[in-house]
């Protein structure tokens, strides 16, 4: 197990952070407007929901870089600020942090799908290779390559990031099928664990897609077939459209209260992923201290 | 003789290869290509639809299907259109002026590709103009447009204001689809019909080409 996460998981549960668009979007980010440019145009704002997120107990915070590969950002003709946008992310993370907390890398997918024949394995690698450069350059102490829809994709990103030398956390969606137990590409949990075991994740998880309900079976799921440390960041449930903006429903205790069957389940890293504020990591940190207690 | 049972099973399968080989078969032995689509292709591509909506296949599966019948379609439609027979419809898709995701698209595009329609695909961030270009340049009946953004689904409704205005709305039938898209807003905006998923795209485009 790579030195840090033994270290992080040695005195019981972790607790990450939440979402980062959300929050943004309180703050004045408009909606479809690219958030990751905001570590250059808005950086105290960026700071602030860090901020926000150490004070509420996160133990590792998330940089601001979901969408910072060659592929996503050339999309939005910022390729150019490619190498700024990731340095400023993990500084601004780093600064807010301020040793409390850990400063994990963002990475997410490039959206483009391989078996359409959108994008070439090469491409993929390259532009994941770069990103996890990037940011460990500018000293981002772990990578998170996050909700992955594809097992092809986020192979090629584990193996990409491992080349740092960080320790490497790779998450997927399971939103599909009838159980809501697969990834949009039909693979299951078993599948998934196994092949981003074998390639070589330190931690190995699923974030987004639905509400925390779902999690605690799909996290039962990855801790059998893997003994590598489980990564849980569930929605605040599914979002309804209210004047063409996405309201999650989800209140922190009720999120917090699924915290004993997470823990029982085998999740040894937790936070939220859409729709999740700095109070539901405060309501985790609250039904952690009390499970502690009991 | 070609074993058309095969054929069937191999689309829904997925053997690209396999179906290619009984549809050249087929063909040499004179089999009428029409045939070959309607009574053999067509309803494998439903049933691998079916299937999908059943949660028993998943976007794999569909998009190797799909490109199972485009194998077949190269040998195809060239016959077709030497007997002057016109494709299901000739769609123009593109995700529309200010956003640039396209991974739901270029599923529909391949899927649209798999059901016999011929796809122009005009990319993302593509202007109104340039979907009217397409309808008066290459007679593209249909036009499919895509958002995954709040923000730039209005980019819709700018595009059939703008298909109003150059006089060629009556001409095409629109399609719309994408996270934030429903019904009711395919309704406000005028637009022809809304699927909330790939394999309802199709279905979608080929009744509104029946009734048109």
């Amino acid at each position: 197990m790579h030195p840090l996460i033994q270290d992080l998981i040695s005195r019981g549960p972790v607790i990450t952070d939440g979402a980062c668009g959300t929050e943004l979007q309180a703050r004045g980010l408009g909606m479809g407007e690219f958030p990751d440019t905001w570590n250059l145009t808005h950086p105290e704002r960026v700071g602030e929901v860090a901020q926000a997120y150490v004070a509420a107990g996160s133990q590792i915070i998330l940089t601001n870089t979901f969408g910072s590969n060659r592929i996503r950002l050339g999309e939005q003709a910022a390729a150019d600020r490619l190498a700024e946008i990731n340095a400023r992310g993990v500084e601004i993370s780093l600064k807010a942090a301020a040793g409390r907390a850990r400063v994990f890398g963002s990475i997410g997918p490039t959206g483009k799908l391989l078996l359409n024949g959108d994008i070439t394995e090469d491409e993929l690698r390259a532009a994941f290779a770069e990103q996890a450069r990037l940011l460990a350059q500018a000293h981002a102490e772990g990578l998170v390559l996050e909700t992955m829809s594809d097992l092809e994709e986020a192979k090629l990103a584990v193996s990409a990031a491992r080349e740092t030398g960080l320790p490497v956390v790779a998450s997927m969606v399971f939103d599909s099928g009838k159980e809501k137990d697969r990834t949009m590409m039909g693979n299951t949990p078993e599948q998934v664990t196994r092949a981003l075991t074998e390639a070589g994740a330190d931690v190995i998880g699923a974030n987004c897609g639905q509400g925390i309900a779902g999690f605690v079976a799909i996290c039962q799921r990855l801790r059998a077939a893997t003994d590598r440390p489980i990564w849980i960041k569930p929605n605040a449930g599914l979002p309804t459209m209210v004047d063409g903006r996405a309201k999650y429903t989800t209140t922190p205790d009720e999120f917090a209260s699924y915290l004993p069957a997470l823990l029982k389940a085998g999740a040894n890293f937790i936070g939220g992923c859409c729709g999740t504020r700095p109070d539901f990591i405060a309501a985790i940190r609250r039904a952690l201290r009390s499970s502690k207690t009991e | 003789m070609a074993d058309l049972k095969k054929l069937y099973d191999s689309v829904v399968s997925g053997d690209a290869k396999t179906t290619q080989a009984i549809t050249r078969q087929a063909l040499a032995e004179g089999v009428d290509p029409l045939k070959l689509v309607n009574e053999h292709m067509v309803p494998a591509m439903d049933e691998v639809g079916r299937r999908f909506e059943a949660n028993e296949y998943f976007v794999p599966e569909l998009l190797i299907s799909a490109r199972a019948m485009k194998a077949a379609l190269e040998l195809i439609r060239p016959l077709l259109t030497a007997r002057g027979d016109q494709p299901v419809g000739r769609v123009a898709i593109g995700t529309v002026k200010g956003d640039l995701h396209d991974i739901g698209k270029n599923l529909v595009a391949s899927l649209l590709e798999g059901g016999g329609f011929e796809v122009i695909d005009l990319g993302v961030n593509v202007s109104p103009e340039k979907f009217i270009e397409t309808v008066n340049a290459k007679q593209a009946n249909i036009i499919a447009m895509s958002a995954l953004l709040t923000t730039t689904m209005p980019s819709m409704k700018t595009t059939i204001d703008a298909l109003k205005q150059a006089g060629v709305r009556e001409k095409v039938i629109v399609l719309i689809g994408g996270a934030p898209i429903t019904q009711k807003y395919a309704d406000e905006i005028g637009a022809d019909g809304y699927s909330e998923n790939a394999v309802g795209a199709v279905a979608l485009a080929k009744k509104a080409v029946a009734a048109a």
